[in-house]
Order: C-alpha cells, then structure tokens, then sequence
C-alpha cells in the first residue's frame, strides 16, 4: 500500500463527514471563486490593445456637464490624435425598468465611430445603411441575441433624461470582442427633439496613434482647455470605465471581510473534522508509531488528509463557480462579461490546500507527539 | 415524554471545542448575513425618512429624477406658486421652492477615488419648509452670494469639505460657510447653495425641481393630480416621500450579490453544522439507546438532537450579532441609481434585522440538525447498547 493510497483510504473511512466536510469546504470555495471572479473582473481587468490606445475626454467636474461640440476639432488638431468620436449618454428605458431590460444607449457619430472603435466588427453593408438613416442604430451582438433582435427590427426607447423617446429601426449587429451592452444611433436624433443639447457633447472618445502616446495626448488635451469655460478631464478608457466602479462604493473593502470571513469559516470546518477525525484515530497512531513510522511521517499522513479532503471541496465549489457564473453571465445584467478564469481556480485551491494544511497542522502535530503506550490504552 | 434541555446544554458543554468551532462557524455566516441586512436597511431607512408627506415634488413631465435634463419652467413656477391649497408662511410667502440639481466630483478620504456628489440649489423658503435640517457648525449660506453648506457626512467622507474650504461649481469657489445635519435623510449626502447665484453663474432657465407645501394632505393630493393633468404646466407631480422611497432601489446590487453570498454561506453552514450533530449522535449511540430503553420515545429523541442543534445554531447567531454590533451606525456610501451620485447611509442593525438573523440561524439548525437526529431515533436499541 504506498503512502497515497494510505491518505486517501483514511481520507474516506468515514464516508458520511469526509462528504458533509467537502461539500462544506466546496461551498465556501464556491464563493470564494465568485468574490475572485467580481473582484478580478473590477480590478484585474487588462484593457484590450484597442482600448488601451483610447482616451475618454470629459467635462472637469463631471460627466453630467456637457462640452461644447467645436471641442471635437481642436482635440482632432492635437499631435498624437488620431481620430475622435462625440458621444451622449441617452438613459433611456427599454420596456421597463426592470434591471435586466437595462443597457447603454449612446448618441454618436455614425461616420467617426467605426474609426475609434476599429474592433467592433460589422458587415459593411449593415455600417452603411445605420450611417444614411437618422433613426437608425446599430446593436451589440449580445444585446440582440438576448433579446432576439434582427436587422430591420423596430427599437422604442422612452427617454427619461431628455423628454424625448426614441424610435429607431436596428441597421447593423456589431461584434466586439468584449461585451458593450450598448447599442449606437446618431445623436442628430437627439437634436432634433431636444434641441438644446445642440451643440454640446456628453463626452469624446479618443484614439492615439499608439499606446504610449496615451498618457502625454490626455496632458495636452487638458492643457488645451484648462482656462476655456468647460475644463476637460482626459483619461484611459479604462481607468474611466474603473471610475464607474468607484462610485458603487467601497466594493474592495466589501469584498476583502467577506472573504476573509470565509476563508475563516473553512479553516474552522476543516480543523473541527480533521480534530474529530483525529481523535478516533489515536490508538491507531500508536500501532503506527510500534510499527516504526515516525512523528514526522505521522503528521505528513494526517496533513496530506486534510489539504486532499480542502483540495476535492475546493475543486467541486470553484467547477460549481464556473458553470454558475457561466449562466449567470448568459443572463445578461451586472454579470455580464464575468468569467471564471483557470488562475482563479487556482488562487481558490491554493487557498484551500494552505487552509487545509493549517487546520490539521495543530490537532496532527498533538496526535503524532502522542506517547505510544497511553495511544494504545486509549478508548476512543 | 420529551427530554429535558438541560441534556442537551449538557452535552454542548461536553464536547467545549467542537461545539466553539461549530457555533464560530455559524456566526460568521450569520455575521454576514447581518452585514449586508444592516447596509440595506440602512439604505432603505435613508430614503423612507426623507420628506414630508405635505411636501409636493414636482418634476418635468415624463421625467422621475432631478437630474433630468430640462425641468419645471420659471413661468410654471409663478402657476404653482398661486395654486389653491399651497401653504403660506409667517410672512405670507407662498411656500414653493424652486431647486436646481447639479453634481460636483469630489474626492473619498483614505484614497478610494473620487465619486459623484449631489449640490441641490434652493432658496430660503426651501429651507423653511424642511424643519428637520439644522446647522450643526458655522451658518447657513447668504442667498446672493457664493456660498454652501455640507452634510456632516459628506463632511466626515470627503476630501477638502471643511469650514473654510471651497468647492469648485461653474464659474468660481464657493467656500463652505458651515456643515447641516441631514438627520439621517437622504440630504444627508447633499451639499446645499443659493439657487439665485447658480442661476445668474449658470443661465439657467428652469429649475430641476419645484417643492411645494400643501396645507393639508388632501391639498397635497390635490396639486399633484394639478401637477399631472395640467397640459400648460406639463409636470410630472409626487409626494416628496415617494419620489425618495423609489430611489431605494439604489441598494440592488448589493442585495443581489448579498443574497448570493449569505445564502451559499448558509448551505456551507448547513453542512458544517450536520457533521458536528452527526459526530455527536456518533459519540452517543450507547447513551441514546438507553434513553430509549428507559422509555423515550423515538420522536422525543428525535426533537431533542433537533433542538440540540437549534442551540448550537442559536449560540452562533448570538455571537454573530455581538460580533457585528460594533459596525452598528458606521456610515458607508453607495451609488445612487437615479441620481448617479453617493447617498451616504449607515449600517442600521434594526430589530428587524436581529429577529431576521436569528430566523436564518434556525433554519440553518433545522436543515442541518434534522438528518442527523433522524439517523439517532431511527437506529436499533440491541445493536447500539452493543456498540
């Protein structure tokens, strides 16, 4: 019988508790794996190469103040500028305010977006119709599987910021590689119906010509317009896009307490079996220990019980994770984009073997220090 | 005849460590489950505390949040202003308070970035008609001049919001001439100024909002439907209370993901705390097979491991609840989902919340307790004295 098979064998003696501990131990890494996935997919997110080469230029104070529309020639005149893209945030509501009927209605451009958004594909047939028709837009590909969307469909969007709803007809489906929940249509429209916004932007988005430009083109932009009436805030889009995160409050500190909160809850699922199991077992220590094992292969034995029992709790919890968040993100709403990713399992399972190695670490070193003659006489 | 409790107490105390780690187990589940009831009650106490039912908010028609673009004109101001059953002052005044919304950035203490904060512009007759708000440090602001006053709050929560510093608005800095209690309300997350100068700063030509006082609630209930049905005015009216009470909805994501995390915690729980009962029917099958040989009935046996675990689950929640009580009334902030701006709300451990708890640790008793005290009434008498 080699030493594995020995662990594992004893790991399952007591089929009832090893079950009820990894479904424990399971439940908790589940919820581990999901407070990674959230936190990763806030903090940890890389901007793709495109994004990482955009700007988002906004009004100083805030985003609820709009820039004037002239703004869009002067940041085009900047060194290092490639192209710039005007955009207005509609709020509007699609059928309800139920929250998954929510997403993102941008008036735009129809010519200069697919300039500073190169990665949204769409057939250039379907781009060309959006850009002739007003009361056109076009619709991300994952908004329009949901809702069943096809080209030619109609679209109502009761505007709830500008007394003006929207009636548009869906001209095109674009594919980006990472989900926008947006749909686009000409902020002309807009105009017409609430013209006072004539004349003024929500916010701009801007493509340097590389990466590294990046950084100095948001400096100058801003210097550009430091003294003008609307001030401008420039920034990556992806530190614009974590800003958002920002205000939903102080998700990081959130999530840290639940998180330790549960990685101490296994520590003491995991230490109470390994404790009890341990327990029933002392006399065998002792006929263990006549039979020339040692202290130190003892406690390896009762250890690597305990990381294997974390370890298999641990893998049923973070695959219970992937396949939930899979499902949970084809739903659409706040997780959409979320994945479960292999170096989030195996931050989760590092987790649980090192957890698992601590809370048998006590009760095995007292049981493998046990004194052979008081182990044997022991009555469990 | 059922079995006396004080078996059970004893046998919790037997087995001290197991039943420590158990109950420690429990209690952060029911910790958490604390934390996140005490932030939505919290939120929801924010929102159901501000405004006065006699308090008429009045929108732009088709518009449920100040922030809207366009609003209530200067000329549906003068109408309202005249309608029957608008209360007066001391002085006579009709009290309508015509209000502009606008948002400022502002830096979080302790470095967690920077996030949007409310500014309501009103004038002196809207601060007459919220009786509750009071200065706590320095003065309100003088009407014609650059001036505002923050929450205690925000002053508490954000960067540069003391006396004497100045917020940057549109044209110029409007220094802070002193900090208002917010009472707990939603203006709690507010920082205030002269309407009249944003108006001459801004050009604005309407204002976000109109509040009006009724001089009864039927008056109340009579100039919103005015409000409403007026085609001149085009208003979308309500009653103060509820325009605040649907912005409750501010705290869904964290009850969302709340939920989901309580609610696999507790199944976590649940497995943890059948283990320890399982062990503890294990440890026992002699004395268990007495009993009923005494003349215990096989139900009785069974309630009593049931009402064992209960204990446990109870002496955790217990702990769960101390351990949270020091967060008690700590502020925290959200985003607001009509406004897009912080709503500060502190964490409320309501009596509601407590009982709430508590419900949830003898579910978790129940589901966890109920497997293994089934496996104890149900096992052989002869073989268990055997054992």
């Amino acid at each position: 019988m080699t030493l594995t098979r020995f662990v594992t064998k004893n790991a399952f003696r007591n089929k009832r508790r090893s079950i009820l501990t990894v479904l424990s131990i399971g439940g908790s890494l589940l919820l581990l794996t999901f407070l990674i996935t959230i936190w990763r997919s806030f903090y940890d997110s890389k901007p793709s190469e495109q994004s990482a080469q955009r700007l988002i230029v906004r009004h100083k104070v805030s985003l609820v103040f709009n820039l004037p529309s002239y703004y869009r020639q002067k940041i085009q005149a900047i060194p290092g500028v490639k192209e710039v893209v005007n955009q207005q945030w509609f709020g509007g509501q699609y059928k309800d305010d139920k929250p998954e009927n929510f997403f993102a209605q941008f008036g735009t451009d129809p010519m200069e977006l697919p300039k500073v958004y190169p990665e949204f594909s769409i057939p250039q047939d379907q781009l060309e119709v959006w850009q002739h028709d007003r009361a056109g837009a076009i619709v991300d590909v994952g908004l329009a599987k949901k809702f069943g969307w096809k080209v030619g469909d109609r679209l109502n969007i009761t505007g709830k910021i500008f007394p003006l709803n929207l009636e548009l007809t869906i001209r095109g489906i674009f594919a980006p590689p990472d989900p926008t929940q947006s749909i686009y249509f000409n902020k002309d429209y807009i105009d017409e119906g609430f013209p006072k916004l004539k004349g003024s932007e929500g916010f701009f988005a801007v493509l340097a010509d590389s990466p590294d430009s990046v950084t100095r083109v948001g400096q100058a932009i801003d210097e550009q317009f430091r003294n003008a009436d609307r001030p401008t805030k420039s920034e990556t889009e992806h530190a614009f896009q974590l800003g958002f995160i920002g205000m939903l409050g102080n998700i990081k500190a959130f999530i840290m307490s639940i998180c330790l909160a549960v990685v101490f809850t296994i520590l003491l699922v995991s230490a109470n079996t390994m404790a009890m199991s341990i327990r029933e077992r002392t006399r065998e220590v002792a006929v263990l220990k006549t039979l020339g094992f040692t202290r130190n292969s003892i406690l390896g034995l009762f250890v690597g019980e305990a990381v294997s029992l974390a370890l298999v709790g641990g893998l049923i919890g973070s695959m219970i994770c992937f396949f939930g968040v899979k499902a949970m993100a084809s739903l659409g709403g706040m997780f959409t984009g979320m994945k479960v990713t292999p170096l989030t399992i195996a931050v989760a399972l590092l987790i649980a073997a090192v957890v698992g190695f601590a809370s048998s670490f006590v009760p095995s070193y007292h049981a493998a220090k046990v004194n052979i003659v008081d182990g044997l006489r022991h009555i469990g | 005849m059922a079995i006396p409790l004080s078996y059970n107490i004893r046998n919790l105390r037997l087995r001290k460590s197991l039943t420590i780690m158990t109950a420690l187990g429990i209690a952060l589940t029911v910790a958490t489950a604390v934390f996140i009831m005490a932030l939505l009650a919290g939120l929801g106490r924010a929102f159901a505390t501000t405004g006065d039912p006699l308090n008429v908010l009045m929108l732009r028609k088709g518009s449920d949040s100040e922030l809207a673009a366009g609003g209530v004109s200067r000329d549906a101001m003068q109408v309202l202003k005249d309608l029957p059953g608008v209360a007066r002052n001391s002085k006579g005044e009709p009290l309508a308070s015509g209000e502009d919304i606008l948002v400022v950035v502002l830096p979080r203490k302790g470095g967690t970035g920077e996030t949007n904060v409310t500014t309501r512009f009103l004038s002196p007759l809207g601060l007459e008609m919220r009786p509750r708000i009071h200065i706590v440090a320095g003065r309100w602001f003088t009407p014609g001049q650059r001036e505002v006053v923050v929450s205690s709050s925000i002053n508490r929560r954000f960067e540069h919001t003391n006396l004497g510093d100045s917020v940057h608005i549109g044209k110029g800095d409007w220094p802070i001439v002193g900090i208002f209690d917010g009472s707990g309300t939603a203006h709690d997350s507010e920082i205030w100024g002269d309407v009249n100068q944003l108006v001459t700063d801004f050009e604005r030509s309407v204002y976000s909002s109109v509040l009006v006082r009724a001089t009864d609630p039927v008056a109340a209930q009579a100039l919103k439907n005015r409000g409403n049905d007026d085609q001149r005015l085009e208003l979308n009216g309500m009653l103060e209370p509820d325009y605040y009470a649907s912005q409750t909805k501010s705290g869904g994501p964290i009850k969302v993901v709340g939920w989901i995390v309580a609610f696999i915690m507790a199944v976590g729980s649940c497995f943890a705390a059948a283990n320890t009962m399982y062990a503890a029917v294990a440890y026992r099958g002699r004395e268990i097979a007495t009993l009923r040989v005494i003349g215990f009935s096989r139900p009785s046996i069974l309630t009593s491991f049931v009402l064992e675990s209960l204990l446990l689950s109870l002496l955790g929640a217990t702990i769960g609840i101390l351990l949270m009580l020091p967060f008690n009334g700590m502020t925290t902030g959200t985003q607001n989902q009509v406004t897009f701006s912080e709503v500060v709300f502190s964490l409320r451990m309501t009596p509601a919340v407590v009982v709430s708890a508590m419900l949830f640790a003898i579910i978790m008793g129940l589901v966890g307790g109920f497997a293994p005290a089934w496996h104890a009434a149900r096992r052989d008498i002869l073989n268990a004295l055997r054992d």
